[in-house]
């Protein structure tokens, strides 16, 4: 008798589960805090789909779980480069536009990036640059080109992202090299200037979170950051800048991606229209104040949005920036001299 | 990076563990014709079985495996010249990396090092320090003693990393100790973002290791020892050199290893105290696994360090044999 009542209750339970996989839900993989939680309610009052919600922080993490785990994703959101590594290895299915009619209302500059060629597996989400957030009590000149990073005159006044890609590549570009650079002898290059930097004392940290609270309370006179902190930081303290220097940088895209084994595919697309819708995606960039590639919303918003060079930089700007590519063949030799960048004595 | 995932077999050994693990259960109960006693460690074992053993597996499987799987030793030698791997993935694209004057490097040996000096001077501060706040508070003259202990515990009830992060708003250069100093019309200092500032944060957070094993084996004294040392005429000094001391040694030992061991591998302080601008192994590993996604590396290094741990565990049993100041916290 008790193996019956075991039998069926394990019945139940599956069915239970199939249930919620079936008709009616949509499993989105988004990274930590990156959508305005309203939203999410939202489309599950309008469409009736369940939003299973499931969060990750890093590109790589992320990458390794679509791998492993098929079927349990229906929209992903990574970032240009992972895009781009992810259609190399067949992870996404091409996006029917059709269904997405709100993904229309895109930068001109976002219709055809370079890391999802002919713009078939991705819609943006959100975009923004790498640049130097400094501090003008503490800076008597204009900050315009990365060398300001490297001037013994900011001797212990500077910090650094704890990150390789970025700080390497920023320092590939101020050497005038292409922040994906696969060349050892630049990447080299890149490093030694990093090493002497450090060994100046012109650097006062490397690190990631901490940067944007600590400009804000005036603890450094650069720093390195993205512009999504550096608008945080303003907000706080209105005598801190933004600058994308001349000599260009990163631009970064987070995109909105259909894993080609996602199960809900239609659903997966109504999701992505949703947020493509300019009012939604207003919502979105109000809570987590990064730029928008979303025309309708940049509209809607109008000056507070277009009159910010830092959310919204001018057209020259962009289009002196990269955005990261797939380096994994590279990736060691990134690792190894960042390794001895952050123990150089 | 491709099968930076769990091997999938690993899967299987888990399900294999379990369920031997339960036929084991299963047996025990058959032989002994009911429940015994031993059987309530049941629960424990499995934890054991399930979320050391294998993940202790899998970790030397990746420490002996490259990245498609098979076997290799290569990811000891990246330990011992951190640019191994980086110079034959030049010589993969093509250029010579004598070119550019890389040879070995000392990075992950460098850290290592460091790590072992830091986790040493950790320990021998919370001694310095430790001994005669436990020799004080052990003292049945001294009413306040409980006072002070429960004083000592309540601060660890919080997350060690907030701790860590309330030290940086007093550390900073505009944070409340610099502050005060200014408001004093003294010159700031430069308390944070260096080694010092990391040092400071250990013996912060691992003090309480040490005081507690010595504590207790001292409270634990027969008083009537060292009285009966007085009364043979010693004086308080060479009472505690020959009778209080060498009492409380078992202490000793296990406070310096409940110090070392977490020093040793302490990451995160060095991040936020330390400015980032130099890892500790602990945060090599972290590096490592995530933002290199190398996990047959990360896997290597850490069998390293748990070899280091369990050779200094065996030293340090050797000096407290019965364990007697052991499992005091």
């Amino acid at each position: 008798m008790k193996k019956v009542i075991v039998l069926l209750l394990s019945i139940l339970l599956a069915l239970s589960v199939t249930a919620g996989l079936a008709e009616g839900t949509v499993n989105v993989f988004n990274w930590e805090d990156y959508i305005n939680e309203d939203v999410i309610r939202l489309f599950e009052e309008e469409t009736g789909i369940r939003v299973e919600y499931m969060n990750f922080t890093l590109n790589e993490d992320m990458m390794v779980q679509v791998r492993t785990s098929p079927g349990k994703f229906d929209v992903v959101f990574p970032s240009d480069y992972a895009i781009e590594r992810m259609i190399a290895e067949g992870l996404l299915q091409p996006i029917d536009f059709e269904k997405v009619p709100n993904a229309a209302q895109i930068l001109d500059w976002l219709q055809n990036p370079d890391y999802d060629p002919g713009h078939e597996y991705s819609v943006p989400y959100m975009w923004g640059t790498v640049g130097i957030l400094y501090d003008t009590t503490k800076v008597d000149e204009p900050i315009t080109s990365w060398g300001a990073l490297f001037d013994e005159k900011y001797k212990d006044q500077v910090f650094m992202l704890d990150s390789p890609r970025d700080t390497l590549g920023i320092a590939l570009k101020y050497l005038g090299y292409s922040v994906n650079s696969k060349n050892p002898v630049e990447i080299k290059e890149a490093a030694d200037l990093l090493i002497e930097q450090k060994q100046k004392g012109i650097v006062k940290a490397y690190q990631v979170d901490e940067t944007k609270d600590k400009m804000v309370a005036g603890e450094a006179a650069l720093a390195l950051v993205w512009s999504g902190d550096a608008q945080y930081a303003i907000n706080l303290n209105p005598n801190l800048a933004y600058v994308v220097p001349q000599e260009g940088s990163n631009v970064w895209v987070d995109g909105m991606v259909i894993p080609s084994t996602a199960p809900n595919v239609e659903n997966a697309h109504k999701f992505i229209d949703f947020l493509s819708r300019p009012d939604i995606a207003q919502m979105n960039v109000e809570y987590i104040e990064y730029s928008t590639p979303n025309v309708g919303a940049i509209e809607l918003m109008g000056e507070s949005y277009e009159g910010n060079p830092n959310l919204n930089p001018a057209q020259d700007v962009i289009d002196n920036c990269e955005f990261f590519h797939d380096n994994h063949d590279v990736k060691v030799l990134y690792d190894t001299f960042w390794g001895m960048v952050k123990n150089a004595k | 990076m491709n099968n930076m995932a769990l091997p999938p077999w690993a899967s299987w050994v888990m399900l294999v563990g379990f369920m031997g693990f339960i036929g084991m259960v299963a047996v025990s109960i058959r032989r002994n014709r009911g429940v015994k006693r031993s059987l309530f460690a049941f629960p424990y074992g499995l934890w054991i079985v399930l979320f050391t053993l294998i993940p202790l597996l899998l970790i030397a499987y990746y420490a002996f495996t490259n990245k498609t799987g098979g076997f290799t030793l290569d990811n000891f030698k990246t330990f011992w010249d951190s640019n191994y791997e980086m110079r034959k993935q030049m010589l993969d694209l093509g250029v010579n990396p004598q070119d550019l004057g890389i040879a070995r490097g000392n990075v992950n040996l460098d850290t290592l090092l460091y790590s072992l000096w830091m986790a040493f001077l950790c320990t021998l501060i919370c001694l310095v320090m430790g001994y005669p706040a436990a020799l004080f508070m052990a003292d049945r003259s001294f009413k306040l003693g409980a006072t002070l202990v429960v004083l000592f515990i309540i601060p660890m009830w919080m997350n060690f990393l907030l701790r860590t992060i309330a030290w940086m708003s007093l550390l900073e250069d505009n944070g409340l100790i610099n502050t005060l100093l200014a408001a004093m019309g003294l010159p700031k200092m430069r308390l944070m973002y260096n080694s010092q500032a990391v040092l400071l944060g250990m013996v912060y957070n691992y003090l309480p290791f040490m005081v507690f094993p010595i504590y207790n084996s001292l409270s634990k004294q027969d008083r009537r020892l060292s009285e009966a040392a007085m009364d043979l005429g010693a004086n308080s000094a060479l009472t505690f050199l020959r009778v209080t001391m060498p009492l409380s040694l078992p202490g000793v030992v296990s406070g310096i290893t409940m110090v070392f061991m977490p020093s040793v591998t302490t990451f995160f302080i060095p991040r936020v105290l330390g400015g980032g601008n130099t890892e500790m192994f602990g945060d090599l590993i972290e590096r490592t696994f995530l933002s290199a996604d190398n996990w047959n590396v990360g896997s290597a290094l850490s069998l390293i360090m748990m070899v280091l741990i369990l050779i200094s565990l065996t030293l340090l049993r050797k000096a407290d044999p019965e364990g007697e100041g052991s499992g005091t916290l």
